[in-house]
């Protein structure tokens, strides 16, 4: 904070500023009409004081005062720290010349503390927002400008975001964030908590309605994490951006834990330990890029059919190496992606949460051009059980598929609910409900494979034809029962001999897909390389699919 | 494969002219063997093929093809094998590791008893040279697919076996003594020899185990790592120390005896690509064997072969030095693995001859009968990284395989398949990529073309050392020797060295790539509520690195027909662009080319193979690239003092302890892979940090072993 008062604190360093201003020709220009001169971005630098002006005059000095926001200095230092600008965000992030920017010339309102003065007005205050275009569809952005103040919160710029937001939802599209702010505006003391909670109400409103996306690209620290948090998914930059209700310092008064910035709340905490965030990026560049690579599997609204994009990749296609994927030893580990990469479109899975709970993987792919949502239990990890972590990062991603007309794959190998204390205390119950409730809940189409394991309960949640799975497939390596041969012998045979011949027995009723097929409760025994061309066939006639739970103000799900 | 199975059909013909139709076979498109089946010369009933993998398929093509029934045998992680799946009936003979398995005579024997097969093919290593296997199923009055066992015994003595090809009036190398006992005799036998001399297992066949001495000390450590080798691959710890031929061409002459005491030479094949010893490359003919010498090598080949009253497919390997001096080396006594090329210039299929032979068959034919017909070439493709040592082995799951079968003259044998595992335990071999052609060049330009269209992903693989291999000045002129690879890259593989025009079309490649998947991420079909902009640039402007090195290319397009502009030089690049498929054929600058894209990710960065070798190039917009200036620069590790494994396997023994100093080059532990043990030395002297690993554990590639301080 201290260099930009430093530079505004006297006209004599205007002339110093002189080489800055030089580069301005390279700054990004969005949307704004118009070329600039130099000649002028350095006679209209910064002193707004001169009343002899047109408005014309003043409209271009305003514009231009805004495209550097808080001056070349701290430009420069923004990008020292490996950072890039709110606007260079914006710009990398939607299609060349699609931005549309709104309130350029908001300035914040605050008169304390010596704000009202003119240097210490910023034409767009400390966020950039409006709408634009990726790969041609629609989408709204606010993107918090750092060199502002510190991305500070101001009741000028919470206005800002919520007037996108409000538009988004009418219109029917998503909302990205690009989040980089030292906080709440402290100057403006009340008007800035307020700003935050009409940001959160709107979060809330839109959850459900258009997709929202979070991308941390710096500090986020306080009530502004709790912004992300409605959103559908938070995305963070890894070395460059934190997430935290309370800092270092603080944390260190209160509780006496010394600890990092990094270590508290950076990407490799939130994506791995904590599951705040949903994946990390290696920097700006890379993160924005791939956003736009992900926003290709959302649908604009809750109103929209899941996206579907031209697909190269033949729908009928077989899979030779899905017939042995899964070993002969039912107690050997393989890896579920195997599987998942094999059968959708492209090899190509965006994986959400990858480091987080891995014992489930969940993630966007498409099958014959269409998004689908995949989730499956990881053998490779803990044998892919159930515990809370899985449970409720499944649970949230089934919810956003379904809010947002997204088909369901699941592929099941499940030995059960992983015991012990730890997950007792931890209130498995509630969690595990989670999922439950979630795929029992969704309307979209659901479509479970059964690769192996599907035991117990756990079999119940894991989209089976009992929560109204729409085609349940069983490999024939399926083998769907109360629990493992050995636990259920020890049950059925207790105190009895032959304990191994009772156990061949009981492997050779139901370790095996046909006590779920007489039932009905599978639909067929496939050929795992078919998988592939079976979904495809299935989604197209699920495309209509039509189904509506009971009428309700909300439900309410196990929190 | 339709060619040889066509073929098959001719038989009734052939039996009666079937000199004749070898000879007629020259220009013929068919390069491969052909199954001349007599079906009034009964055989067997059933074989059982002690063996896996490709060797074990190729045997059951055969069987098939004669009308006979196939035993197949695997261990348990091969349950699911292709060579189980080809066979009529499968036994599982134990546990993954060889020695409880597939070595593991007990158990076959059983599964010979429990099938009821009157034969057994052992195809090459196991237990194909196994003296003993031999006898107890002599003794169960099951026949052995290959020669006596006196034959065996003869020959998988090294020792022995140069007595008696001296006998036979064999050219054998100087200077060789006998069994080794300790260090210190090793020692005193090398000096006698003078130097330098090889060292390596007697009981050990090809080049397993085979270590050059050029002075004590490396005679010290070779005789220690020999006989570790020897004894924990062959259970027979004897050695074998001989003077060793500098610079010299391996070529081998493929012989062929019956039991009625007639044999004959099928001509040579020159193995002398080769990494540690171990075959890469081979051919047939040879480019160095006028006839007088093919003869020569030929003649005593056979007579060895009298000699022994070899019967059975054998191969007699020789040295041969740059004056045409050819030394006996040693006989394999078995089916070898580059046998197909031989069977694609004289047109035999060598399994179904082994097999006749071993009912106890004359041979159909004479000397004069065996033709040279046009050229054959042999590319080993492995699970291998050719960027460590010309290739350490490779595991993991063939998460995509395509053999390149739809183009003409390619045989490929192989014994896996897509979703097929490359695991420790056995040999990292993918295929044998067999190219025929009526000249070389011509098969050699299918190598070339058979190569790029071979689609291997989720292993690594040596494709990129073949294709150079192929194509190098050096080694399309003939102009080879054992010493080649050491040779041609003193300092080891480095892929392909891209010319300035191959460098531009590979930029353009990527460049036009980047923009089809761009266009396409913007193709959304069906009704939008809310309509689309789709951006279409008339230039794109892009900004592409590879190498380190920064391009700024235009792009224009026309429909599929993409005009790159690199430094003011225009390129053509036109396609399909299937961004699905894993082979990218396209023409640039009206010149057909097969590329594969590897990897292509949402951030730019698009990995092609592009003449055999992987690049990894960044294709970003102009203003992304702009910004990407201002990313910080993520610091690598420091792998100086880290040492990692550069392959799967396990530590056979680890000689620090944390708090150890250690010199740069010392050894720290030895991982064993393949049977192929691997010292790893400390990159600097320091203190050992930590350790992380402890002998008997088995590692993967990149695990971290030991850190230094």
């Amino acid at each position: 904070m201290a260099t930009y008062t430093l530079m505004r604190s006297s006209q004599g360093l205007l002339h110093g500023l002189k080489c800055y201003f030089k580069s301005v020709g390279q700054i990004p220009c969005g949307a704004v009409a118009g070329a600039i001169t130099q000649s002028k971005v350095l006679q209209n630098a910064r002193c707004y004081s001169v009343g002899h002006l047109s408005v014309q005059e003043r409209i271009e000095k305003k514009r231009n005062a805004a495209l550097i926001g808080g001056g070349q200095l701290r430009i420069a230092a923004q990008h020292k720290r490996g950072k890039l600008t709110a606007r260079e965000r914006v710009q990398l992030l939607l299609d060349q010349d699609s931005f549309v920017e709104y309130d350029m010339f908001v300035e914040h309102r605050c008169s304390d503390f010596g704000m009202e003065a003119d240097h210490n007005k910023y034409p767009g205050d400390s966020v950039v927002t409006g709408q634009g275009r990726i790969n041609g569809r629609l989408v709204y952005v606010f993107s918090q400008d750092f060199t502002v103040f510190g991305g500070s919160l101001s009741g000028a710029h919470a206005q800002k975001i919520c007037k996108i937001m409000d538009q988004a939802m009418m219109v029917g599209a998503p909302v990205i964030g690009l989040n980089d702010s030292g906080g709440a505006r402290i100057q403006e003391g009340v008007e800035s908590l307020a700003g935050y909670a009409d940001i959160f109400l709107r979060n809330v409103m839109a959850s459900g309605v258009v997709p929202q996306i979070s991308l941390v690209m710096g500090p986020c620290a306080g009530g502004a994490v709790y912004s992300p948090a409605l959103t559908d998914f938070t995305f963070m930059v890894k070395d460059t951006s934190y997430l935290f209700i309370t800092g270092p310092d603080v944390v260190k008064s209160v509780t006496n834990e010394d600890v990092t910035q990094e270590e508290l709340g950076g990407a490799k905490t939130h994506t791995a330990v904590s599951g705040v965030a949903h994946r990390a990026f290696e920097n700006d560049v890379d993160a924005l890029l791939n956003l736009r690579d992900f926003f290709n599997f959302l649908p604009l609204s809750n109103k929209d059919p899941a996206p579907v994009i031209e697909c190269h990749d033949p729908r009928d296609r077989l899979v030779p190496g899905l017939d042995t994927v899964v070993p002969f030893e039912t107690t050997k580990a393989y890896d579920m992606l195997d599987i998942v990469h094999g059968i959708v479109d492209e090899r190509e899975f965006f994986e959400i949460m990858p480091n987080y709970a891995k014992n489930i993987v969940v993630g966007f792919a498409r099958m014959n051009g269409r998004t689908v949502g995949i989730v499956g239990n990881q053998p490779k990890v803990a044998s892919g059980c159930l515990d809370i972590n899985s449970s409720v990062k499944a649970a949230r991603f089934v919810r956003f598929c379904d809010a947002f007309n997204i088909p369901i794959i699941t592929f099941v190998d499940v030995p059960g609910f992983l015991p012990g204390t730890a997950q007792e205390y931890g209130g498995i119950i509630r969690h595990g409900a989670k999922l439950l409730y979630a795929f029992a809940e969704a309307t979209v189409p659901k479509i479970t494979v059964i690769t192996r394991k599907a035991y117990g309960g756990a079999y119940d949640v894991m989209s089976s034809k009992h929560l109204r799975g729409d085609v349940n497939y069983a490999w024939p390596s399926a083998e769907v029962a109360v629990m493992g041969a050995k636990g259920a012998v020890q049950i059925i045979f207790r105190g009895k001999e032959n304990q191994a011949q009772a156990e061949a027995e009981y492997v050779e009723k139901f370790a095996n897909p046909f006590p779920a097929a007489v039932r009905g409760f599978v639909d067929d025994i496939i050929q795992p390389s078919t998988t592939r061309k079976r979904i495809c066939r299935d989604l197209e006639v699920l495309a209509s699919k039509k189904q509506t739970n009971p009428w309700k103000k909300h439900a309410n799900i196990p929190l | 494969m339709a060619a040889y199975r066509s073929a098959a059909g001719f038989q009734r013909v052939l039996h009666a002219v079937k000199h004749v139709y070898l000879k007629q076979r020259c220009g013929v498109i068919i390069c491969r063997y052909s199954t001349v089946n007599d079906p009034n010369e009964k055989t067997f009933d059933k074989i059982l093929i002690a063996n896996r993998g490709e060797i074990a398929c190729r045997v059951i093509k055969t069987c098939k093809k004669m009308g006979i029934k196939t035993v197949a045998v695997h261990s348990d992680v091969d349950s699911s094998a292709v060579h189980v799946k080809m066979a009529d009936e499968a036994v599982c003979v134990g546990p993954a590791p060889t020695n409880k398995s597939y070595l593991n005579m007990d158990a076959i024997m059983n599964a010979v008893k429990q099938t009821g097969a009157q034969a057994v093919h052992p195809g090459y290593g196991f237990l194909s040279e196994n003296k003993e296997f031999a006898r107890r199923l002599a003794a169960e009055g099951v026949t052995f697919i290959g020669p006596d066992t006196h034959a065996i015994q003869a020959m998988g003595d090294k020792i022995e076996s140069k007595l008696i090809a001296k006998a036979a009036k064999v050219n054998t190398i100087p200077g060789f003594d006998g069994v080794v006992k300790d260090v210190e005799e090793a020692v005193r036998i090398a000096g006698e020899i003078g130097y330098p001399v090889m060292i390596k297992a007697s009981a050990g066949g090809g080049g397993k185990g085979m270590r050059i001495s050029w002075n004590d000390e490396e005679t010290r450590e070779g005789f220690r790592f020999s006989s570790q080798e020897a004894a924990s691959s062959f259970g027979d710890d004897r050695l074998l120390i001989e003077k060793f031929i500098d610079n010299p061409r391996h070529i081998e002459i493929q012989v062929l005896a019956d039991k009625h005491g007639n044999a004959l030479w099928l001509n040579e094949r020159e193995c002398s690509i080769q990494r540690r010893n171990q075959k890469v490359v081979e051919e047939a003919p040879s480019t160095f064997l006028d006839p007088d010498t093919r003869r020569a090598m030929g003649e005593q080949a056979v007579s060895l072969a009298k000699a022994v009253k070899y019967s059975s497919a054998g191969t007699v390997e020789f040295l041969v030095d740059s004056k045409k001096n050819f030394f006996f080396l040693e006989m394999n006594t078995r089916l070898q693995v580059e046998h197909p090329i031989t069977e694609c210039i004289t047109g035999l299929d060598l399994v179904q001859q082994m097999i006749r032979i071993a009912k106890g068959y004359k041979l159909q034919y004479k000397q004069p009968d065996i033709p040279i017909n046009g050229w054959a070439i042999e590319s080993r493709v492995y699970a291998e990284d050719p960027y460590k040592s010309f290739g350490l082995p490779s595991i993991g799951r063939l998460s995509q395989y395509q053999e390149p079968l739809d183009l003409a003259n390619v045989r490929v044998d192989s014994g896996i398949e897509e979703g097929s595992d490359i695991s420790i335990y056995y040999d990292p071999m993918i295929s044998k990529l067999v190219t025929y052609g009526k000249t070389r060049e011509e098969a050699l330009k299918k190598m070339e073309n058979a190569l790029d269209n071979y689609v291997i992903r989720g292993v690594t693989h040596n494709i990129p050392l073949l294709r150079e291999i192929i194509v190098h000045p050096r080694f399309v002129s003939g102009d080879i020797s054992t010493k080649f690879l050491p040779e041609v890259y003193p300092d080891g593989f480095k892929g392909h060295m891209l010319t300035a025009g191959e460098r531009r079309e590979l930029l353009a490649t990527a460049a036009a790539l980047y923009v089809a998947a761009q266009l396409r991420s913007q193709r959304f079909l069906g009704d939008l509520r809310v309509s689309s902009v789709p951006v279409e640039s008339r230039v794109w402007e892009l900004c592409v690195e590879l190498d380190k090195g920064v391009h700024m290319l235009g792009v224009s397009r026309s429909g599929n027909n993409y005009t790159v502009e690199i430094d003011g030089e225009k390129v053509a690049v036109s396609g399909e662009w299937n961004l699905a498929s894993a082979l990218l054929p396209i023409t640039i600058n009206g010149k057909h080319r097969t590329l594969q894209c590897l990897l292509r990710t949402a951030a730019g960065e698009i990995t092609l193979q592009y003449l055999g070798t992987s690049f990894k190039l960044r294709v970003l917009s102009n203003l992304a690239a702009s910004l990407s200036k201002h990313m910080p620069e993520k610091v690598p590790e420091d792998t100086s003092s880290i040492l990692r494994s550069p392959m799967p396997g396990s530590v056979v023994a680890v000689s620090v302890k944390p708090g150890d100093r250690v010199a740069e080059g010392q050894e720290i532990c030895v991982i064993e892979a393949m049977k192929m043990q691997n010292s790893m030395t400390a990159a600097k002297a320091a203190k050992v940090k930590s350790v992380h690993c402890k002998a008997g554990d088995t590692v993967g590639e990149g695990d971290l072993l030991v850190e230094l301080e």
